[in-house]
């Protein structure tokens, strides 16, 4: 008995060193100079530690700038989506309607197609679809940010939906029902009474949105067309080989782009964890 | 119950914009590139330039489009290889994390790291390691510049991406499989413990038969992830040179100088093929309890 568990541990903080290994050697690599390494090789004893290699990818390649345009996408793709998402999982779950499952099945279906599968129309349709230049100078939805947060709003609904529909139900129909003998209306009963105490779901749903839209990068290649507005996840891939030539750079540049989810990964776990599992094991 | 007319107003505002936005940008792409698949179309000329072809474009990816069956094999391959080793493992780390064992959590957190970075992400790291002149592992085996080309050798490339991957898909399955066996009945583990079966026994014929649920949502979160790999591939070479994928030839038809939406359609609509039986498994699993009382 006792001589397992030490093999358990073992064989457990093995992985664990090599799963943690390759953003460890990322991390070192990005503190090296290049010069370091091109003399001593990427395995060696580093003899020189700087932060140069996050100074230049920093202002050289502007990251800040490509920080500021994942904040223009994500944040209102997050607000409309969990928005959009409660009044569809509250009119689904509190009112029975003819339509309530296959609406449930269509928004669910939805999350699960392969990107590919729509892209070559949608990149028709935004192309297609006007709008005013004070709203974006490519006076379309293809290459601007309202077409960039529709499609995110669009395609994550479905899992959002479908989560807080299965939450949804669980709060006890009672609440409603004394609520509008009270004089209630829906709108009040939706804002005031479920919204309220649907907000352990909202906040893991809110942490999983954050890192799958952040870390987007098919949308804003194929439907952002102008480099300098693509969100930083996408931007990389552009400003590879342009900016970033060693891969100390590419270390560095890796590093930066992966903060917020990192920082989200530490302050947030619970709510990313609690999110995925929501989706995955009530239905 | 019957609702007066504003409140039916709002709930119907409520449920049709998002209704509205998902048709528009989902189902309607979804439905066209089948519809688009038997068209040949430029993109630039209006939509009255289309023109009716039939099945032309598929018989020609099937038999004269060069890329189209490597890419079919190398999607095949992933998910082959996904199901194999990645989900494998991952479902096998969860079983040994699910037992009361110290450090649990520490363990957790460390294979849970790698499914936060993107994709993007994934792929620079995996150049750190795969570089031929820069990367660590030539550099481990002391032929900087001289080993193995990890990511230009058409032979190696598709395998380094994959356990590259791999790396992110395994914490995922685990977290996923951990929720599950959280929800397992503790006395049908102990039942089993009294007729006297191992740990082995007690997983596969116990454990694992309860949890066909969260087993399902494995396999369609490994199959669509497998179908959509992109991103990963795409930064390292663009998916060329041994890494083409049917994602990528979608993306080089529409994107491409010669953009040719006819084809891209009908490389989408076959992923829509692959895709869709897993996904109506996926449903039928989820919404079928939802007709019982």
């Amino acid at each position: 008995m006792k001589r397992s568990r030490v093999g358990v541990h073992c064989f457990l903080a093995a992985v664990t060193l090599l799963w943690l290994f390759p953003v460890l050697y990322a991390l070192y690599t990005s503190l090296r100079p290049y010069s370091d390494t091109a003399e001593h090789g990427y395995v060696s004893i580093a003899h020189t530690l700087t932060f140069e290699n996050y100074r230049t990818a920093w202002t050289q390649a502007d990251l800040p700038h490509y920080y500021l345009n994942s904040l223009i996408v994500t944040v209102p793709a997050i607000l409309l989506t969990l928005t959009f998402a409660s009044g569809v999982a509250f009119t689904v779950s509190r009112f029975s309607w003819k339509f309530n499952l296959p609406l449930l099945m269509l928004f669910t279906a939805g999350n699960l197609l392969p990107q590919q599968v729509i892209i070559t129309p949608l990149y028709r349709l935004f192309l297609e679809i006007p709008l005013p230049e004070f709203m974006s100078d490519s006076e379309s939805l293809y290459d601007s940010y309202w077409g960039i947060i529709g499609i995110h709003v669009a395609f994550q609904l479905g899992f959002c939906v479908f989560v807080l529909s299965n939450y949804m139900k669980t709060i006890p129909m009672e609440l409603n029902e004394a609520a509008m003998v009270d004089g209630a209306n829906v709108w009040r009963q939706f804002w005031q009474i479920v919204m309220p105490l649907c907000r352990p779901p909202l906040a893991a749903l809110a942490t999983l949105l954050f890192t799958w839209i952040y870390n987007d990068f098919f949308w804003a290649q194929v439907l952002m067309q102008t480099g300098d507005k693509r969100p930083i996840t996408s931007a990389l891939a552009g400003l590879q080989g342009q900016f970033f030539t060693d891969n100390n750079l590419i270390a560095a540049a890796s590093l930066v782009a992966a903060l917020p989810t990192l920082a989200v990964y530490f302050a947030l776990q619970r709510h990313f964890i609690g999110g995925l599992t929501l989706g995955a094991t009530k239905g | 119950m019957r609702l007066p007319k504003t409140d039916k107003l709002v709930l119907a505002v409520m449920c049709g914009v998002p209704t509205v936005l998902l048709l528009a940008f989902v189902w309607f792409p979804a439905l066209a590139s089948v519809g688009l698949s038997f068209t040949s179309w430029d993109g630039i000329g209006g939509v009255g330039t289309i023109e009716w072809v039939g099945t032309r474009n598929y018989s020609q990816i099937f038999s004269i489009y060069p890329p189209f069956w490597p890419a079919l094999r190398h999607n095949l391959y992933w998910l082959a290889f996904f199901i194999l080793i990645p989900t494998t493992f991952g479902i096998f780390l969860a079983v040994v994390l699910d037992r009361a064992i110290r450090f649990s959590r520490l363990y957790q957190s460390a294979l849970y790291l790698p499914v936060m970075l993107s994709l993007v992400l994934v792929g620079f790291i995996a150049q750190l390691f795969y570089s031929q002149d820069q990367g660590f592992i030539n550099g481990l085996i002391g032929q900087q510049g001289t080993g193995p080309d990890w990511l230009g050798n058409p032979d190696l490339n598709l395998w380094a991406m994959m356990i590259a991957a791999s790396w992110r898909h395994v914490g995922y399955i685990m977290v996923l499989y951990l929720a599950g066996l959280k929800s397992v009945d503790e006395s049908l583990r102990d039942a089993a413990r009294v007729d006297g079966a191992n740990e082995w026994q007690t997983f596969r014929q116990v454990i694992f038969p309860v949890l066909k649920p969260i087993n399902v949502v494995v396999l369609v979160v490994t199959v669509i992830e497998s179908l959509r790999a992109f991103d990963i591939v795409y930064v390292v070479n663009g998916g060329k040179n041994g890494l083409e994928l049917l994602s990528v030839l979608v993306y080089d038809n529409i994107v491409g100088e010669a953009s040719r939406i006819g084809y891209g359609s009908a490389i989408g609509t076959i992923l829509l093929v692959l895709a869709l039986g897993f996904i109506v498994t996926y449903l039928v699993q989820n919404f079928r309890r939802e007709q019982r009382p």
